[in-house]
């Protein structure tokens, strides 16, 4: 057996997943591929995504056809040099076929969340990546750190990456005093104080990325840098009727028309999506959170936090994503970022682009990210 | 990933925090406390198998021992909700409904409707239910289907640890009678449920698992016996859907219907016996409100018209199994009699 042969697994994307089907295979038997290289489109009972390469080398065989469910840490193909044989593949393959257990590989182990506690309560942040310089995001209104399950394991390569539920979300205390931002600024800063992060790349999404800018207005040197997708802060307008819709909602039928505004391509809303979703809002304290939150930061249907014109003053480099086909808060909004910030339009991506093109997605933010640390 | 607990845990745990957030919350019955006679062994028993251990030693003017008198305190239940407490009171077996049936059924189910609707009866029957157990007749039935038959009831059987909990903290916080089907085969099942408080609201199924091929609709324990056929059928290329109402009383009729319409194959699956049941309910709702969609008749599998045995040999065979299932389905998905037809 040679080390050469490296095998592509089904990885875990959040962490309930412990399948996914193979939809299509994006590349052929013979392709080179790269790191990064998009291999294949999988379904989850979540969301769909699509598989990238963690190893470089020659698609020796796809091994699941597509149709077909393979568990995490299940082999998807082999991946190795064009000079080995057919038989040391097949060597291979029985070999991993023989020894592999469902739900014991080390894809399926991943990392556990963890909770810590500041002044501001309960905070549940999941941490993954083991290097120096620290990756902190912020998901956005009704979200939490599963919304990052395709940014999380991607970013971790490099960095050490913490997603954080904010107060009301997720995991985290309910608690979320007036709902004001500076409530949720604080809380964040106590996370990074609780973590002994001195200083952070945030990663904003929607209202995370509001969050993320005031704590970038409060306390510049605590933020290397700030990455905002389609986030809130930059403009007045955002969807009213979708806030109230997803506040409001308590059946599946009514979430499920609001949760369709957030992506571009609606299908991506499953029946399983809804229902965390509708966990989530069921929990006692939830409904009061979104609405202190609401009516602070988007009271009547409009930002209450415009703060673009204020982050122009800081020498911090930024990166904006944004969704064209965004139905929450308009694209166009990107254009009030401050002049020094890179601006990065996606089309076919809503409101979530992490979500609906994460490959795409963290490929920017990985550039964007190598190049504030070559300064 | 959200903390794993048991089935009997989870309804110990909602009814510790519906009593901590709610002053008006009171637990009677049998021995839920345990010992009150007997000096210094105060929560000896926590209810028969322990269920309600652990609640008298925090709340203990809220926690009460009743006398082996069903018609006293279930009546006595009754009579707090109408005038301002939320009772849960234990009906230790539903086989012993019998003896309290008149305060359920002439009574707390009447109170709303004969006072105009000015009167509010928030009172929970925690029962246990189901065969399995080797218990004999008198301890073993499923009984769901005669609450659900009356008007003022609502019937809740979870079949999770996470439905356990927030359907319990849901039945407290309603202000009618609910009566709550605890199965004992699933007290010492574990799922994930989130440490706060919340709530499943009722007349909202579970979609167990999706699929394309045939519908099941399964309540309590028959959820895991369903998604064990369910495996073994999707190795043999047959897609079930399973979907589980959770409460019979109100139903959930529209995903039931939905489900159906997708499949147009039904197989029902329930642990009451066959007659005037859960199961024919939702075979009649099929044919009334999806008839032109089915591809093949329904199906059901119940245990026979007859007492629970005693004999485990015999116990085994009278409740429905994943065997017995997957055939019914095999059955249905292999039909094809609106062809011949």
């Amino acid at each position: 057996m040679s080390d050469a042969i490296q095998k592509l697994a089904m990885p875990k994307w959040g962490l309930s997943m412990t399948e996914g089907r193979v939809i299509e295979w994006l590349v052929d038997e013979g392709a080179e591929i790269k790191v990064g290289d998009e291999v294949a489109e999988v379904e989850t009972d979540k969301l769909n995504g699509t598989v990238e390469s963690p190893v470089a080398g020659t698609i020796r065989r796809r091994v699941a056809a597509e149709g077909h469910i393979v568990p995490v840490g299940g082999l998807l193909a082999v991946v190795a040099g064009a000079d080995l044989s057919d038989e040391e593949i097949d060597a291979f393959i029985s070999q991993f076929e023989a020894s592999f257990v469902p739900g014991e590989s080390e894809e399926e182990a991943g990392p556990a969340p963890e909770t810590v506690q500041v002044p501001a309560g309960n905070l549940r942040f999941l941490r993954q990546g083991e290097a120096t310089d620290a990756v902190v995001l912020l998901h956005g209104f009704g979200g939490d750190i599963n919304n990052w399950l395709f940014t999380a394991p991607a970013l971790a390569a490099n960095y050490t990456v913490y997603a954080v539920d904010l107060p009301g979300h997720g995991g985290s205390t309910k608690q979320v005093g007036d709902g004001d931002l500076d409530a949720l600024v604080s809380a964040v800063e106590q996370f990074l104080d609780s973590q002994e992060i001195e200083r952070a790349h945030l990663v904003g999404h929607s209202l995370g990325g509001l969050v993320a800018c005031g704590l970038a207005l409060r306390d510049a040197a605590r933020v290397r840098s700030l990455t905002l997708i389609a986030s809130a802060g930059l403009g007045e307008e955002i969807n009213r009727q979708y806030l109230e819709q997803f506040i409001c909602a308590s059946s599946r039928r009514e979430l499920k028309g609001a949760l369709e505004l957030l992506f571009a391509d609606s299908s991506h809303v499953n029946r399983q999506l809804v229902d965390d979703v509708l966990k989530y809002k069921r929990i006692d304290g939830v409904p009061e959170a979104l609405q202190a939150i609401a009516s602070q930061v988007f009271g009547n249907g409009r930002q209450a936090e415009v703060v673009a014109p204020r982050l122009a003053s800081l020498e911090i480099p930024m990166l904006v994503i944004w969704g064209t086909e965004d139905r929450i808060i308009p694209a166009e909004q990107a254009q009030s970022a401050p002049e020094a910030a890179e601006v990065r339009l996606l089309d076919g991506s809503g409101h979530s682009p992490h979500m609906e093109q994460a490959g795409e997605v963290n490929r920017i933010v990985e550039e964007f990210l190598a190049g504030v640390r070559a300064g | 990933m959200a903390r794993r607990i048991t089935y009997q845990q989870a309804i110990n745990e909602a009814l510790a925090q519906e009593m901590e957030r709610d002053p008006t919350v009171v637990v009677f019955g049998e021995d839920v406390a345990g010992g009150m006679g007997a000096p210094g062994e105060k929560d000896a028993w926590g209810g028969v198998l322990g269920v309600t251990k652990g609640l008298y030693p925090r709340f203990p003017d809220r926690v009460l021992d009743t006398p082996i008198s069903e018609s006293a305190y279930i009546g006595a239940a009754a009579g707090a909700a109408a005038s301002g407490l939320r009772p849960v009171a234990e009906l230790m077996f539903v086989d012993f409904m019998g003896v309290c049936f008149d305060q359920i059924y002439n009574q707390a189910a009447k109170f709303r409707y004969m006072f105009g609707g000015k009167a509010r009866t928030p009172m929970v029957i925690r029962t246990m239910w189901g065969a399995g157990i080797r218990a004999a007749s008198q301890h073993s039935q499923s009984l769901h289907s005669v609450f659900t038959h009356i008007p003022g009831l609502k019937v809740v059987c979870p079949a999770t640890p996470y439905d356990a909990k927030g359907l319990l903290i849901q039945s407290i916080r309603d202000d009618d009678p609910v009566m709550f089907f605890e199965h004992k085969v699933l007290y010492s099942t574990e799922g994930e449920v989130p440490e706060e408080p919340y709530t499943v609201p009722f007349a909202e199924a579970n979609f167990v698992r999706e699929g394309t091929d045939v519908t099941i609709i399964a309540l309590g324990r028959m959820v895991l016996l369903a998604q064990q056929a369910a495996d073994e059928l999707q190795s043999e290329g047959i897609s079930c859907e399973i979907v589980d109402p959770r409460t019979t009383s109100p139903l959930d009729v529209d995903s039931i219907v939905e489900s159906i319409q997708n499949t147009g194959r039904l197989v029902v699956v329930d642990e009451g016996n066959p007659r005037c049941g859960f199961g024919a309910d939702i075979v009649a709702l099929a044919a009334l409100e999806a008839f032109s969609d089915l591809k093949a008749a329904p199906r059901m599998v119940t245990p026979p018209h007859s007492p629970v045995p005693f004999s485990p040999a015999l116990e085994d065979a009278y409740v429905p199994t994943p065997e017995t299932i997957a055939a019914a389905v095999r059955e249905t998905a292999e039909a094809d009699e609106r062809a011949l037809a």
